[in-house]
């Protein structure tokens, strides 16, 4: 068993000093950013020219649904998001701290990303994993 | 190049038959759509098979096991939902190439219940509501809500496509349900992923669909171009780069290419269609379709299903079958039941949800991943 939290998805990075941070790789040619490694852009085809940055942790958002019926044990209703963050990437994930009531839910409204226990979801060898959420950002 | 026709076509009605196979399901359509041109099996060239929960198992071949073992070229494929229609388009492209000149194409599928999508991956932990959902009334739920974005669409409106075809369904013995369903009957059924209501997501069935396509020469040498409907255009197109791609899977822009091609193939445009059978896996996803197709401006997709236009009696009626909301979706199948209702209403055999005087109708499918299939057809005689 792994003696720290293991990340949730390997675009989140865990750094042995300092604060945990999303990874996003982007195309020195035009630009695209992808949340996997990889040789080939699929935007434009350039092949080698693919860089590691850190995404931002603030953003947009973009698109949301509220998820009332899922699968056994997994607690509803929680709000599913599309987030654009500042930086041009599009990551998704569950909109926390935040009620999920259609009626609040603005569209472009300011997120940040936080970073946190996964529920307390364990692997098979008992891992703990850390996931990242969006929440409402005020300043 | 020769001209192909569909000749014969036909689908079962769509339930749930856990006690019969696969292969079973699929050689009741194959029959049906034989006996509709009065050909057999014998005198088929190739088969095309579409089926994607048992996309390794040889399903086209455990038809021909079923219904006649003539040793003929079978083709099996699996494009998501778009499976039937790039089965029918396989087998319209190998007329085309002059490879065969009667064939006959398969789509079948049986569905267990419940909610698609949202697996995750196959290590760590799962990711299902813990990095928002995967389900598929999540994925169309957030596809509608960008629309809602861009042009203020309500639930209320995304729920009105649910009513009306489960109205059109009311007319169509081959559909799963027929039953009329108002509006506040949609909107306070359970909420799965909002906005789609559970009225809202396509029903989970089992189903086949077979057309039998010959060349413009065979199809004439047997007699049956009273009945034949022309195949105007066939396109496949995969999901071009965007932006948010990897989060939100793209059902526009492959639309938009394919119709742009399938309209210029056909020579015709939006405005030149009878009656369309779109891809309505969601109640959200009808909507964004009206704007994909053409059948209006963007952001004019509200205001047509507020108005009736799609509708039968509408201006361009959409989803006249009942679509799958209420048709259902066997989603190998769906690719060649929508071409079943399409090619029904061009010969005139609608009965009560006829279509009167249908020359030309378009058929779309969209197979998240993403494939969209779309097909243009044309009465003949």
């Amino acid at each position: 068993m792994s003696a720290k939290p293991l990340p949730a998805v390997p675009y989140l990075k865990i750094p042995d000093t300092g604060d945990p941070y999303l990874e996003g790789h982007k195309c020195d040619v035009c630009g695209a950013i992808f949340l996997d490694a990889r040789q080939v852009c699929a935007k434009c085809g350039a092949r080698e020219q693919m860089r590691a940055i850190a995404l931002s942790n603030t953003g947009k958002l973009y698109s949301w649904s509220i998820v009332y019926r899922s699968f056994p044990g997994i607690e509803v209703p929680y709000i599913s998001a599309v987030v654009d963050l500042d930086d041009g990437a599009t990551v998704k994930g569950n909109l926390i701290n935040f009620e999920p009531d259609p009626a609040n839910i603005a569209f472009d409204m300011p997120v940040e990303v936080t970073y946190g226990d996964a529920l307390g979801r364990k692997d098979r060898d008992g891992n703990a994993y850390l996931s990242y959420f969006f929440q409402p950002r005020t300043r | 190049m020769t001209d192909a026709y569909v000749v014969g076509v036909d689908m079962i009605k769509f339930g749930r038959f856990p006690e019969k196979s696969v292969p079973q399901i699929g050689a009741e359509a194959a029959l049906l759509a034989l006996d509709d041109c009065d050909l057999t099996i014998q005198d088929m060239q190739a088969l095309y098979c579409g089926n994607l929960g048992q996309a390794s198992a040889m399903v086209g071949q455990r038809i021909l096991q079923q219904i006649g073992q003539t040793g003929i070229p079978v083709v099996n494929c699996a494009n998501a939902c778009a499976t039937g229609a790039t089965a029918f388009r396989e087998a319209w492209a190998s007329v085309k190439a002059d490879l065969h000149d009667l064939v006959i194409a398969v789509g079948v599928e049986q569905m267990g219940r419940g909610l698609l999508g949202g697996g995750g991956g196959r290590s760590g932990i799962p990711k299902e509501g813990l990095l928002g959902s995967g389900t598929m009334p999540s994925v169309f739920a957030e596809a509608g809500m960008e629309h809602t974005r861009k042009h203020g669409t309500t639930f209320e409106q995304f729920a009105k496509v649910s009513v009306k075809n489960h109205h059109h369904a009311t007319m169509n013995a081959k559909a799963m349900y027929q039953i009329e369903t108002p509006l506040e009957t949609v909107m306070n059924s359970e909420m799965i992923s909002y906005p789609n209501t559970k009225l809202m997501c396509s029903v989970n069935v089992d189903g086949s669909a077979a057309a039998v396509i010959a060349s413009e020469k065979k199809a004439r040498e047997l007699g049956l171009m009273d009945r034949a409907v022309k195949v105007r255009a066939s396109v496949l197109t995969s999901d071009p780069w965007q932006e948010r791609d990897l989060v939100m899977p793209d059902v526009n822009t492959c639309t938009r290419k394919a119709a742009a091609a399938a309209y210029e193939m056909a020579g015709v445009g939006p405005d030149d269609l009878d009656l369309v059978e779109l891809h309505d896996c969601f109640a959200t996803a009808e909507i964004l379709h009206y704007e994909n197709l053409g059948l209006c401006a963007d952001g004019e997709a509200g205001r047509l299903i507020d108005e009736d236009e799609v509708a039968l009696g509408g201006r361009i009626p959409v989803n006249a079958s009942g679509g799958l909301l209420s048709k259902g979706h066997p989603l190998g199948a769906t690719g060649i039941a929508n071409i079943y209702e399409v090619s029904t209403h061009l010969r005139g055999e609608a009965g009560k949800r006829q279509v009167e005087g249908a020359r030309l109708g378009l058929t779309h499918v969209i197979g998240l991943g993403s494939a969209c299939g779309i097909h243009i057809l044309e009465r003949v005689a």
